[in-house]
Formats: structure tokens, C-alpha cells, sequence
């Protein structure tokens, strides 16, 4: 009872309190109101007062009118407007005066372009890492022992979008096998995948009807890697899209995967796809890295002469963000992670990239 | 390679089988192996220093081989097999008085081995999935051990027979459920008996061999995953663990709360050490890097990247900025190691003189807000 009692009389205390504080500070509110006011009164005062003494430096914020105010806005404007123009007029006339002396025009700065640099940097010619990398968990699929053999499935019953997203991503994917999920632990699953062989286990997991992640897990001993899917456009709402893609093991493009956590992510995407590609088949999936941000496009391209290429997408795309890469096969209470993203800690700064 | 080896004082084993050396004063990083012949095969699980005068380092690998490190010539002197790779590799390594030295593997058994004999002295049987053992301080022959569904042991190896303490499982819980054991790390409390481990539940236990409790006498939590790792600063009543998202943090040992956290990590904690007698910690992982960060405002004060994915660490007793004086000849650095200890041996003591008196100071003045706290409820009632 005497537990029960305390906070009562705690909380009427704490409420006396909140009002007395309230009344307090509505009374300094009010005084301060006053202050304010008389403070305003005279700033003003000051401010006639210098416009008396002083030249008048116009200002549009002064204009009390609002329609006025507006129009002498846009004018302001259109001046500034003008007057860029004229300098930029300006300066490419002078450029073309002067030729080929002409300085070289300047980079624009990019976030991309100002990146902090990144100690982990893979150096090609470091023994150190070549090592690491050649004795990894990819070793098997790079030396040419195995064979990619993926299994496609979602998260427990999966609506609209996922299932066709799925179905897609299986006609890219040579010889991957799409299941429905039946309810199953993936912690259960992976055992039985490794017993059939399988070397890649893909879940997409989706929200409200759309896909939003996806967890990467390669077999038999990891890593698993879970990213972010956002953007997914499939097939049928890519405009100017090719027919369907044929049976061909695609080429794998893997564009800037620089330091040494985007190396092995790269390596993670490469050993999906068969080693050989088909080339009669002509067709090209492109793991695009920009801002720690992975584009995934499918595209068949055409030699149309010896100068032009013609490329056409055959779809579909969606844009990948890795959340976290553990080591060994997923197991997200106990498996130990090798890069995870904390946020607010990692993104403090905008020009440091992480893949 | 000796003279390299000498200003180093972090010394790391990594996954690819490689010892490392990081001088922390020159921000400089060295590889003691040759890249020739690399092979994961000795991977190195554990540390320790072979001698008190730190002149040697034991480098436990995965194939069963204890090697050691002479840091004064920089090089692998001798190698040495204690026990099959096919028992399980390295959860501990300890040296002991006359070049002995003792090891444990993960299906528990710990092993004494003399330095002529090829066979174990002794020999005790641990229990099964062992993952941590640890060795005293300060006595020799004190060694706690505990794993998977193994508590906390601690075993008299002048008495192999029988461990000294086996901790009890905790009680069920609330739906009489029982609750899984999993200790992870452990280490022992200087100036008491009191043992402190962590779990792979995320929970660290303190247990007290000397009280009759055979449960944990403190149990406290921190975050939601496995802790991995954990060392005992200098500066006494507080532990710093790690887990495996790469948090760390500083927990108070007497009422088990958190009291500070550290930042910057990316991957997994697989070691941590304090400086013996700084305010520093150590930390390595699968994230790369061997970070230190100062235990006091919590700021990193060093991050270096060293290629591969590191397994333990071991920091010199020394202090970690200096390094330049141990350039000149051995005598001299030998000299100058001892004076640093006897100017540590006194610091030490100083500081611990200075503490006791505030804990009791603090104490004090809690005890009679309390009990000021007490009679305002019964003043409020």
C-alpha cells in the first residue's frame, strides 16, 4: 500500500509543480512580452532614426505592403537573374577569344569527388589482402570448383509485388530456383539448402505489399549480407524495354567497389553468376556503386557499328543499401557481424563512403 | 626485423596467421611472418607474454603449435606442439614459473607442458565447448575456465582432481523455464577472489568464490547481443566489454550499470585489454582495425587498419606512447623497462591510496541521503 501510496502524492506533487512552473512562466511570459515590446518599440526607433541620418539602403523585407513587397521580390530577381546571365555570357565569349589558351574549365565539386579518403583502400598489389581474398569463403566459386546454384524465396506469404519482383529476379539469375517460404525458419532452411547444394540463399522480405529487403546469404559457410531495397521497378513498368531475357549467363559488371568492405560485397554479388559468361547472349548485369548506394540494371546491348553501341534495358532495377555484412551463415542473434551501419555515427560525415 | 619489433607496444594475431606489431607513438604497423608461405592454418587464437620481463611472446595458432616471439630479435625462435588441431584450437594460453606453459582447447582440456617433455604434466578435463580460459594474476595456478552450456569453473593445478568453484546455473526464470549458460570471457577481480565473466546472453555475472553463493552475486546487462569480450581497467570497480555489433562499454561492478559507452566501431569485438596501468583500452575485431580509446572522456585516440581480420591482442605494460627509448641498445632498454616498472609500481599505489578514501567519502555522504530520502517519504506519507 505504502508503494502504491508514494507515487500518488508524487504525482499530484509533480503536477502541483508543472502548474506552478506554468503559471510561472506564463507571468514571465507576459513580462517578457512587455520587454520585448518595449525593446521592439525602440529598435524601431533606432532603426527611424538611422534611416534619417544614413543614405536609405533599400531593403525588400521593409516593405510593409505585401502585394508591393511581392512585386519588388520578383524584380530583385529577375535583376539578379539578368546578371548572372550577362556573366556567364561574358565569360564564354572570353573563352572563345582566347582559344585553345583557354584555361581548363573547373570540376564542379561533387560529394564524390571531395571523399574522405578511405585507409582501407584495396591496393591490387597487396600481398596481404590478395591472401585474405584468395583464401575467403569465394575461394571455391573464383578457383572454378563450384558452380552458382541459388535459391530464391520471401519472407512468409508474400503479396503483389514480391512475387512477380522474385520471378524476375530469377530470370536474371542463371539456375536459381524460386520456393515459397511455407513458413519456415531460415535457420532450418540453410541446412537443407547445403544438403542440395545450393551455394546462394536469397530472401526478399517486404512491407505492406513491396519489397524492402533482402538478405544475401552465402552457403555453406556465409558471409550473409542484408541490404535495403528501395526503387524496385519491374519489367512491365520500364519504359522502352526490351523482350524478355533469354537462358545466357549474363556478363557481371561491378563498378566502384573500392575499399575493402565494397570488395568483398563485390565478390559476394560476382559469385552469383556463373564465371563464363555466354556472350552470344549479349546480355550485361551491372552492379553500380555510387554513394554507398548499389544500382542494379539488366541490359542487352548491340554492336551497331564499330563506334556505336545501342544498349536496351531489359529490367528489372532496384537500388540495394547495406545494413550489415555478418560472417557465416545468417544468424542474427548470435552470429558475429563484420560491419554493421550505425547511423548518425557513420553518416555524420557526407563525404565518407563506406563501400 | 629487431629493431622493429622492439618499438612496438600492441601486439596482434590475425585470421590470415600473421603477428603483428603496432607502434603506436611512430603510428607505424608491422608484419613479423613471411608472406611466402602464409596459410590459415595458423591462425593465431591466442596471445600471451612468455616472460614477466616481456622479451617473448606465445602465439597459440589454430594447427596446435604454441610458437614464440622473441621481440628482442624479432623473430619465431621455437615452436612447439601441444595437442591435436582435431581437439578444437586455442581458447587459452598462459605461461608459468620455470618456461611451463598452459593451454586449453575448446573440449575443455587444459594442459600443463615442461619445456623438455613432449607429454602434458597434467591434464584436466574442463568440459565440454570451452571458450574462454583465463589464468590469476596473481596466483599462478588459478585458472578459470567456461564455455556452452559449461559454467564458470575455477581449477587448483597443484589439485587437478577437482575444480575449486563450479558456479550453479542461474535460477529459473519466471515460467520455471530454465535458462541457458553460455560464458564467454571471464576475468579475475585483483585484490579479492571475485571472478567477473560475460555471456553469450548478454549478461555479466560476478561471481564470489570465498561467499557460499555458488549463483552470480551481481548480474547486470548491457545491449541485445553477445557480449564477446571483456578486461578490467586499472582503475578498478568497473569492467568494459564488447559484443558483436562492435559496441563497447564501461559497466560499473558495484551496482552493474552502464557508465559509459564507446564509439567508432564497424564490425564485431573479438579482444579487448586495458593498459595495465593507463586509462586506455584496447580493442580488435572483424571490422580491421585495432582502435584504442581513452577510457576517461571516451575518445578514440587511436585507429589503425592492418589488412586483415584481427583475433586477440596484447598490449605491453609499458607505457604505449613511448617507444623510442627501447631503440638503443638491449641492456639499456632492459634498464629503462625496469625503471618504468618501478615508476609504474609506485604510480599504481598512489593512485590506489588516493581512490579508496573517495569511494568512502562518496559512500558516506550517500548513506545519509538515503536516508534524508527516507524520511521525506515517510514525511510525504
Amino acid at each position: 500500500m505504502d508503494i502504491t501510496e508514494v507515487p500518488v502524492s508524487d504525482d499530484k506533487k509533480g503536477k502541483k509543480k508543472k502548474n506552478k512552473n506554468s503559471n510561472k512562466k506564463s507571468v514571465r511570459e507576459e513580462g517578457n512580452g512587455e520587454g520585448a515590446g518595449a525593446e521592439e518599440k525602440e529598435e524601431k526607433m533606432e532603426k527611424s532614426d538611422a534611416a534619417a541620418a544614413f543614405p536609405p539602403t533599400f531593403s525588400v523585407s521593409e516593405i510593409k505592403n505585401k502585394q508591393r513587397r511581392h512585386l519588388m521580390f520578383m524584380k530583385l530577381k529577375q535583376e539578379k537573374r539578368k546578371q548572372k546571365m550577362q556573366l556567364r555570357k561574358k565569360k564564354k565569349k572570353e573563352r572563345e577569344a582566347l582559344g585553345d589558351k583557354a584555361p581548363p574549365k573547373e570540376v564542379p565539386k561533387t560529394i564524390e569527388n571531395q571523399r574522405v579518403y578511405d585507409e582501407t583502400t584495396v591496393d591490387p598489389e597487396d600481398e596481404e589482402v590478395a591472401f585474405d581474398e584468395a583464401t575467403d569463403e569465394f575461394s571455391a566459386y573464383f578457383n572454378g570448383l563450384t558452380n552458382p546454384k541459388v535459391l530464391i524465396t520471401t519472407s512468409d506469404r508474400p503479396r503483389g509485388r514480391t512475387v512477380r519482383f522474385c520471378e524476375q529476379l530469377a530470370t536474371v539469375i542463371p539456375n536459381a530456383h524460386v520456393y515459397y517460404r511455407r513458413g519456415l525458419a531460415l535457420k532450418r532452411v540453410i541446412p537443407q539448402c547445403v544438403a542440395r547444394n545450393f551455394t546462394y540463399l536469397i530472401v526478399i522480405n517486404e512491407d505492406r505489399k513491396v519489397p524492402n529487403g533482402m538478405v544475401l546469404c552465402h552457403l555453406p559457410d556465409g558471409p550473409t549480407a542484408h541490404f535495403k531495397v528501395s526503387s524496385v521497378r519491374l519489367r512491365k513498368e520500364i519504359k522502352r524495354r526490351g523482350k524478355g531475357p533469354t537462358e545466357h549467363s549474363p556478363e557481371v559488371i561491378l563498378n566502384n567497389f573500392s575499399t575493402r568492405l565494397g570488395h568483398s560485397i563485390g565478390r559476394l554479388f560476382a559469385a552469383l553468376f556463373p564465371q563464363d559468361p555466354q556472350f552470344v547472349g549479349r546480355q550485361v548485369a551491372t552492379f553500380h556503386n555510387q554513394r554507398d548506394f548499389i544500382f542494379f540494371r539488366f541490359h542487352r546491348y548491340i554492336f551497331k557499328n564499330e563506334k556505336k553501341v545501342g544498349i536496351q534495358e531489359l529490367g528489372p532495377r532496384f537500388t540495394l543499401k547495406l545494413r550489415s555484412l555478418q560472417k557465416g551463415t545468417f544468424d542474427s542473434k548470435f552470429g558475429e557481424y563484420e560491419w554493421v551501419l550505425k547511423r548518425h555515427e557513420m553518416d555524420a560525415c557526407r563525404r565518407k563512403f563506406q563501400l | 626485423m629487431g629493431d622493429r619489433s622492439r618499438l612496438c607496444s600492441v601486439w596482434l594475431g590475425s585470421e590470415t596467421g600473421i603477428l603483428k606489431g603496432v607502434s603506436v607513438s611512430r603510428k607505424q604497423a608491422f608484419n613479423f611472418c613471411n608472406t611466402s608461405h602464409l596459410s590459415r592454418d595458423q591462425e593465431v587464437r591466442a596471445l600471451c607474454w612468455g616472460d614477466p620481463a616481456e622479451s617473448e611472446l606465445l602465439v597459440g595458432s589454430v594447427d596446435g603449435t604454441v610458437k614464440t616471439f622473441s621481440t628482442e630479435k624479432g623473430a619465431f625462435t621455437e615452436s612447439r606442439r601441444c595437442g591435436d588441431p582435431v581437439e578444437g584450437c586455442f581458447t587459452g594460453l598462459a605461461a608459468l614459473s620455470g618456461s611451463a606453459l598452459l593451454t586449453c582447447g575448446e573440449s575443455g582440456t587444459v594442459r600443463v607442458w615442461r619445456e623438455d617433455s613432449s607429454e602434458p604434466v597434467t591434464e584436466l578435463d574442463a568440459g565440454k565447448n570451452v571458450c574462454r580460459m583465463r589464468q590469476s594474476p596473481v596466483d599462478q595456478h588459478k585458472v578459470a575456465t567456461g564455455g556452452k552450456e559449461n559454467g564458470l569453473k575455477i581449477w587448483d593445478l597443484e589439485r587437478p582432481e577437482k575444480s575449486v568453484f563450479t558456479a550453479k546455473n542461474l535460477r529459473d526464470d519466471w515460467l520455471d523455464l530454465r535458462r541457458p549458460h553460455w560464458v564467454r570471457d571471464m576475468a579475475f577481480i585483483p585484490d579479492s577472489d571475485k571472478v567477473v565473466t560475460c555471456t553469450g546472453y548478454h549478461q555479466v555475472h560476478v561471481f564470489d568464490p570465498s561467499s557460499p553463493q555458488r549463483r552470480p552475486v551481481l548480474e547486470a546487462e548491457y545491449g541485445e547481443y553477445p557480449l564477446t569480450t571483456l578486461s578490467l581497467p586499472a582503475a578498478g570497480n568497473t569492467v568494459v566489454v564488447g559484443n558483436t555489433h562492435g559496441q563497447i562499454a564501461m559497466l560499473d561492478l558495484r551496482k552493474g550499470l552502464v557508465r559509459s559507452c564507446l564509439k567508432g566501431l564497424a564490425g564485431g569485438v573479438r579482444w579487448l585489454q586495458c593498459h595495465p596501468s593507463q586509462p586506455v583500452v584496447a580493442s580488435c575485431g572483424l571490422d580491421r582495425f585495432l582502435r584504442i580509446h581513452s577510457l576517461e572522456d571516451r575518445k578514440l585516440l587511436h585507429k589503425v587498419y592492418l589488412k586483415s581480420r584481427l583475433n586477440c591482442l596484447l598490449l605491453a605494460s609499458r607505457d604505449l606512447e613511448d617507444g623510442g627509448g627501447a631503440t638503443e641498445g638491449e641492456g639499456v632498454s632492459q634498464e629503462v623497462k625496469e625503471e618504468e616498472d618501478e615508476v609504474w609500481d609506485t604510480m599504481e599505489q598512489v593512485g590506489e591510496a588516493e581512490e579508496k578514501p573517495k569511494r568512502k567519502t562518496t559512500e558516506e555522504e550517500e548513506e545519509p541521503q538515503k536516508k534524508s530520502k527516507k524520511k521525506r517519504k515517510k514525511g510525504q506519507d
